[in-house]
């Protein structure tokens, strides 16, 4: 199964669960997963198809660089963190 | 466009000639006019010295001074520092002791520091800063600046 | 094929001091930067800009100046297509809408701030195209400008944008907050944290708007061909950002736009943007003729992006022994005229530093009538730090400790979990500070009145993210290096020292160029210090290939298996026969031979999040009667993992250091009641001087990244972080005051001396 770590301004959604495991083969998979235990976390998630770009998902403490694309692996650690940038 | 004006004078040794308008700078006249490029724009009113020449020997910043007022002069500019593509003491300084980064400064200190070293062959620390503080640097935090410019005085024969 | 694997101190080339090549063109004023250009039968364009901080535009009527003598066109907001409001990543800094950043280009119904572009002259020289732009005539109707953060976030606030923001991080608009948008982070028991508390101190705090600073202006040349292909020369951080900025806003495909890199005058995060660059897109079509445009100083003040003005008000609390137990920092930083400024950045390097167990972090990226603020060096951090930095050495002083020791008591260390939710990647953070404590600055006697000293600990944390690279082996055996990575601190070298040590040549054997956007692969700005660790994996990357096929090579010259050659320090040998063995050289000049040149494309992505410390310590005095600060020694201790040149390392340790400085003691936009900018040029926006600073003390410790093949840390932005704080820190030393107001101008801390003479009076 998957961990995810359900950011704070989610958890309105998830009944203040942090926690959440699910399964998935990539990020999109584990979103539509997410969905179904907590309905309306994929619209705070997805735009226009694509993980909004103010999120960045780190997996495993890696971020990753596909996307919806990303392969999950068995028992990894999924989290969703603000994207950053630099000077 | 105002009428031009015919104006002679010497450049780095050559004599040159240049038609330019009253309105426009030594410069301007120098980097659109002759296309010596080396001499940059940072601020246009005399504030950062990236324009810096020398001006019958004297270190001036050529945006503040009109390509007309040039008439009989002789300039120096930093395309006439390497001799005969040797570099200057200065320049090959600043090059060994990395005096630059992003390189947009570099001709305005050069020509300041020429100036410098020409009026005072042994300065120390608190005489260059005081010589240098009308070239503005961005990048270096000016430490490695003076370190060249000491070097390079040490190199010509003088050195504090 | 097997290679030699490299220890850190077997590095050859790493580490040494090469003279970088690019420098003799630029100590010589040949090297081309952005205004070095001349294209024949170019055009010269200038911009109108709003004189209002806040208006709406009613009429433009641009008839004289398109009657003038030697004007060519003429172009207004209108001439802009329609884009949607669509967030997009900009990799940097988060998210921005591409509607804003056109209407930041030129305006469409409202200027916004003093500078605000609304329209543009090309002319046959820059001096008619001045005169023109003076002849335009524009009906304004003024409406109220917002030019503080509190002001905008005041419940009765007018609203300054009719389309609602995203929120920030998932969070959702708050219809209490018409002009800002909040990030949210927090862990532990707030309440019972500070319950817990045995010394706690609350501050407010404010800083000033300020820039980059950068010496060379925006300067942008643009032609298109007669298929409708456009062509821009510019200097910027990120040839593929302008390039995709470009296609959205002028709604034209990527494909047809080529962006040109020249040198780089200085950006430190101001130049991965477009301002001027689809006015003179627009210029050029409709004169079809080339355009140049380029910013003077006061434009590039009022109207490019400078970093953030703030409030910020802090309160945290510590245990008898010294451990942090909680913190509560609310944190509202200018966003400028449209959303999108570095809150986040502020958010996060406030809470990396140390282990706060009750956590929590309101941030607000709030709009004010100000330029779209931009990233600068460590954006957001210098901010928070100045005013977390300074609570930490009160606190530290509550419970008598030394200040080292207090953070060296409270840091995050390897695997700490930050506050984001992730943990702190290797680093040896102790290292630093053990390294500052031990520093003879640390110890030196300071005697005199009004003298004082004080430090501070920043952390920040690199990008890695995408970058591509190409080696191409000449026919002379010698190679060349092709990346997108603009080059404004040594780069080129840096790059190539890398691509040297790897394939066991020397770097004299390697040139390096920056390649325009059509001739090499994607690729992240120059920005967030990445280059010299991310696009210097993605060489070694493509040198690792190259030696494969050059083995590929050697073994059908040897007429052999590629399994029996070996490579180690540039030479290729044959483990079946000790006699054959053959320079990278002399086999690289045998490509022809072989089946034809070995080029290497290569593009990936290395890790993010790198993190990387720096302790600073100034030691100040402060002259009482004008309030002025004289900087008399100081000290940067940064962590780069490995200097992969130390010169350069140093110069980036010492620039930033100085720039971190002037926005501690003197620079800052002066706005009138009215929005209008009062010292938009270098005299009165006043940046340091060789006079006002004493040599840098720049002492580079090194404890290696595992996610570089030589433990490279990016270390450019770091150091501007500490400097503000440090100083603020050795002004309470030396005069018992605390400054709560960036910059820490003579005015003020005069101010605060004679507040506190009066106080105990």
């Amino acid at each position: 199964m998957v961990k995810v770590r359900i950011p704070q301004p989610l958890r309105a959604l998830t009944n203040d669960d942090e926690i959440a495991e699910v399964s998935g083969k990539n990020v999109r998979q584990i979103i539509d997963a997410l969905e179904q235990l907590y309905p309306g976390v994929k619209a705070a998630l997805l735009k226009n198809g694509k993980i909004r770009p103010d999120i960045a998902i780190m997996l495993d403490n890696k971020i990753a660089q596909l996307g919806l694309l990303e392969p999950v692996s068995e028992d990894a650690e999924l989290l969703f963190i603000p994207a950053i940038g630099g000077g | 466009m105002g009428k031009r004006h015919h104006v002679v004078t010497t450049i780095n040794g050559e004599a040159t000639e240049f038609l330019c308008e009253p309105r426009q700078s030594l410069l301007e006249v120098l980097r659109d006019v002759l296309f010596f490029t080396g001499s940059k724009e940072g601020c246009n009113d005399g504030n950062c010295g990236a324009c810096s020449v020398l001006v019958d020997g004297v270190l001036i910043d050529s945006c503040c001074m009109l390509g007309v007022e040039a008439e009989g002069s002789e300039i120096e500019t930093i395309e006439g520092m390497a001799n005969n593509g040797e570099l200057h003491p200065l320049q090959q300084a600043f090059l060994e002791e990395t005096g630059m980064q992003c390189g947009i400064c570099t001709p305005g200190f050069l020509m300041s520091a020429k100036a410098l070293l020409k009026q005072n062959p042994q300065p120390d620390e608190g005489e260059i800063r005081h010589w240098l503080a009308g070239n503005l640097c961005r990048c270096t935090g000016y430490d490695k600046i003076v370190r060249a410019v000491q070097k390079a005085a040490s190199n010509m024969g003088g050195g504090a | 094929m097997s290679t030699k694997e490299k220890k850190a101190d077997d590095l050859r080339v790493v580490g040494t001091r090469p003279i970088r090549p690019d420098g003799a063109d630029k100590v010589t004023g040949r090297a081309r930067f952005g205004d070095d250009i001349h294209l024949s039968n170019m055009l010269h364009g200038k911009v109108l800009r709003s004189p209002h901080a806040h208006a709406r535009i009613i009429s433009i009527d641009t008839s004289k100046a398109e009657a003038l003598p030697g004007v060519v066109a003429v172009v207004t907001g209108a001439d802009f297509p329609v884009i949607e409001h669509e967030m997009v990543s900009q990799g940097e800094a988060g998210l921005a809408d591409m509607r804003d950043i056109a209407d930041n280009c030129m305006a469409q119904d409202k200027v916004l701030y003093d500078g605000h572009a609304l329209a543009a002259v090309a002319a046959e020289n820059p001096h008619v195209a001045d005169e023109a732009v003076q002849l335009i005539e524009v009906e304004y109707e003024l409406l109220t400008p917002l030019m503080d953060v509190r002001s905008s976030m005041a419940e009765d606030a007018p609203k300054v944008h009719e389309h609602s923001f995203p929120g920030f991080f998932i969070a959702p608009t708050e219809a209490h907050l018409p002009n800002a948008s909040r990030v949210h982070m927090s862990s532990g028991d707030l309440e019972a944290g500070f319950a817990e508390a045995d010394h706690i101190v609350e501050r407010e705090f404010t800083s000033e708007t300020y820039h980059q600073g950068y010496i060379e202006s925006h300067i942008t040349t643009v032609d298109w061909d007669s298929n409708g292909n456009l062509t821009v020369w510019t200097s910027t951080q990120g040839q593929f950002e302008i390039r995709d900025n470009l296609a959205d806003v002028l709604a034209i495909p990527i494909g047809r736009i080529k962006v040109i890199p020249m040198e780089v005058g200085g950006a430190f995060g101001g130049k991965d943007r477009i301002y001027l660059d689809p006015v003179a897109a627009l210029l050029s079509k409709k004169s079809a003729r080339p355009v140049k445009m380029a910013m003077r100083r006061d434009e590039v003040i009022r109207a490019t992006g400078p970093s953030p003005g703030t409030y910020i008000k802090a309160k945290m609390g510590i245990k008898a022994d010294g451990t942090l137990v909680a913190a509560d920092l609310h944190l509202a930083y200018e966003a400028g005229a449209y959303a999108g400024g570095p809150i986040f950045l502020g958010v996060v390097s406030s809470a990396a530093r140390y282990n706060i167990p009750n956590f929590q972090i309101n941030g607000f990226d709030v709009i004010v009538n100000k330029p779209k603020t931009r990233p600068y060096r460590a954006p957001g951090a210098p901010q928070g730090l100045f005013a977390m930095e300074q609570i930490v050495d009160e606190l530290a002083a509550c419970v008598n400790m030394d200040p080292v020791d207090f953070r060296i008591k409270n840091l995050t260390r390897e695997g700490d979990i930050l506050l984001p939710g992730f943990p702190l990647a290797p680093i040896d953070t102790d290292l630093t500070l053990n390294t500052l404590k031990s520093h003879p600055h640390y110890t030196a006697p300071l005697e005199g009145p009004n003298r004082g000293r004080g430090m501070s600990y920043a952390m920040w944390f690199n990008l890695g993210a995408i970058s591509s690279a190409r080696l191409a082996v000449n026919p002379d055996g010698t190679v060349h290096l092709s990346t997108a990575s603009s080059d404004m601190s040594g780069t080129r070298m840096t790059l190539a020292m890398q691509a040297a040590e790897a394939l066991g040549i020397e770097v004299s054997e390697i040139s390096a160029d920056v390649s325009d956007s059509q001739s090499i692969g994607f690729s992240m700005p120059t920005v967030g210090s990445r280059t010299t660790y991310s696009t210097g994996i993605v060489v070694m990357e493509a040198a690792t290939e190259v030696l494969k096929q050059m083995s590929e090579r050697a073994a059908m010259l040897w007429e052999v298996d590629v399994d029996q050659i070996s490579v180690a320090d540039g030479v290729f040998s044959n483990k079946s026969n000790a006699e054959q063995s053959i320079s990278f050289k002399e086999l690289g000049s045998k490509g022809r031979d072989t089946g034809g040149p070995i080029t290497v494309h290569q593009t990936s992505s290395p890790e993010s999040f790198i993190p990387g410390v720096t302790a600073h310590l100034v030691d100040v005095e402060v002259d009482p009667e004008t309030g002025k600060v004289d900087i008399l020694r100081y000290t940067a201790v940064q962590d780069v993992g490995k200097a992969v040149h130390p010169d350069y390392v140093e110069g980036q340790i010492q620039g930033a250091a100085v720039q971190g400085i002037g926005l501690a003691l003197n620079e800052e936009y002066f706005y009138d009641k009215e929005g209008h900018l009062k010292n938009a040029s270098l005299l009165d926006y006043r940046m340091p001087t060789s006079l006002d600073l004493p040599m840098i003390d720049a002492v580079i410790v090194e404890s290696p990244n595992p996610a570089h093949p030589y433990g490279v840390r990016g270390c450019g932005e770091h150091s501007i972080i500490p400097p503000a704080s440090a100083i603020a820190n050795a002004i309470h030393d030396a005069v018992g005051i605390r400054p709560d107001s960036l910059p820490m101008a003579p005015h003020k801390i005069c101010a605060a001396i004679k507040r506190k003479q009066a106080a105990s009076d």
